[in-house]
């Protein structure tokens, strides 16, 4: 065991440690649940990774940062944490027992310390573990961050996808164009159908466009407004826009709330309002046998 | 300012006649004092001539702000006056949502996806019109 000078600070002291340490600290860590559940393909795969973050620890100590999450040192093991992080929580585990996990990579190399630090004063052991759990403390921290940020990327990714998913444009005839929306009418998304709905207006050169609005859940005042505004729109293009779908409770919803629908053609259904719309392009539909069993 | 300048600027829209019928088309940016020299011709083009409809075509138009949707509804409100019917042809998506936005839905407004739409509408008879065939609705 080499002889360290009692005089430095406990945070050199914790670094010297961890770079003295490190084979066996990513050796003990490598049993942990944390490491030996994400590093399922070999052991040695485990110890590297705990290796790195033990360097990552080393360099935070180095730098006299423990309690800094933004420290320079974490940048490197970021991305590693996050594939941890990642990994776990398809596991089907919380963000807050991946804390715990994480948390209990400290008792393994705490004990690690005392066993270490056996020649030095208690006073100087104390504060050494105090480090130690402070720097492993913001640890933690920068795993839940780089998890929390992991998950806000996803949620942005989908709900952008969300929005190209949810706007199809439908072509029901000959000049007739349908956009069924399902989900709650939010700003951006009406923005986006009333976008979607033009471009198809020109590209189809549609003279009529219907709104289905079955799958919305609520009309609020909000909703009803982002509605007229598209049918505004569209008309102003030379389309006339109708707004199907309209259950029994959403109608006393718009009656209860006084929104003036007035200027907007409202149908029940999708086949009403393209009932009418084929009727106003001078479209009739018939039976093909005038007696057949199908008429209604 | 030279003479470039102002017929440019300042110049006339050409104002074509087809039948009963008055086809304006506005290309680019249209300055105030052109939509203003607009207005005034067709004012005065309707009343000497006994046209019937008035087809304004704005597919080259990029941008619309407050002060030509106004003029458009009110070239529509004074044809109107004068027994002829106007309709705005060819609106482009970006402009639509534009007008919206500014809250300028132009309810009075006759509008037809394009110049063809547009010179259907107008042989139609009056009554049609009237009667639903298209939007009229309160401001």
């Amino acid at each position: 065991m080499p002889e360290h000078e009692a005089g430095g600070t406990p945070t050199l002291e914790v670094r010297d440690f961890l770079r003295r340490r490190r084979e066996q600290i990513a050796q003990r860590w490598a049993d942990e649940p944390l490491f030996r559940t994400v590093f399922t393909v070999s052991r040695d795969e485990a110890v590297e990774a705990g290796k790195a973050v033990v360097d990552a620890l080393a360099q935070v100590a180095d730098a006299h940062r423990v309690e800094d999450p933004d420290a320079a040192g974490f940048t490197e093991v970021r991305e590693q944490l996050a594939r941890m992080g990642a990994t776990r929580s398809r596991a089907g585990l919380s963000t807050t027992q991946m804390s715990s996990e994480l948390a209990a990579l400290l008792p393994p190399a705490e004990n690690l310390l005392v066993a270490d630090l056996d020649q030095a004063s208690p006073e100087l052991l104390r504060e050494c573990s105090v480090t130690l759990g402070v720097l492993m403390g913001t640890l933690r921290l920068v795993a839940m961050q780089t998890a929390l940020s992991e998950g806000q990327a996803l949620i942005d990714r989908q709900r952008l996808q969300l929005l190209e998913v949810a706007t199809p444009v439908i072509k029901l005839w000959d000049g007739i164009v349908a956009v069924p929306l399902i989900g709650t009418l939010d700003s951006a998304r009406s923005q986006v159908v009333m976008e979607t709905l033009l471009n198809a207006v020109v590209d189809q050169h549609a003279r009529f466009a219907i709104l289905d609005i079955t799958g919305v859940p609520t009309v609020d005042s909000l909703v009803a407004q982002h509605l007229m505004k598209t049918v505004a729109a569209a008309r102003l293009m030379g389309a006339e826009c109708v707004v199907s779908g309209i259950r029994p409770a959403i109608a006393q919803t718009i009656v209860h709330l006084g929104l003036d629908l007035g200027t907007v053609k409202t149908r029940a259904s999708l086949a009403d309002a393209l009932g009418y719309c084929l009727h106003e392009l001078g479209a009739n539909i018939v039976n093909a046998v005038p007696d057949g069993a199908g008429r209604r | 300012m030279s003479e470039e300048f102002s017929r440019t600027v300042a110049g006339h829209v050409p104002v074509l006649r087809l039948g009963d019928i008055l086809l304006v088309t506005l290309q680019g940016d249209l300055y105030d004092s052109a939509a203003q020299q607009l207005q005034q011709d067709l004012s005065e083009t309707i009343a000497r001539s006994r046209v019937t409809g008035v087809v304004i075509d704005i597919s080259g138009v990029e941008m619309v702000d407050s002060f030509l949707g106004r003029v458009l509804a009110e070239i529509a409100a004074q044809t109107e006056l004068l027994a002829a019917r106007t309709v705005v042809a060819g609106m482009r998506p970006a402009v639509a949502i534009t007008l919206v936005e500014l809250g300028l839905t132009l309810p009075g407004l006759r509008t037809a996806l394009t110049t063809e739409v547009a010179m259907e509408l107008l042989a139609q008879p009056v009554v049609s019109s009237r009667s639903g065939g298209l939007r009229q609705e309160s401001p």
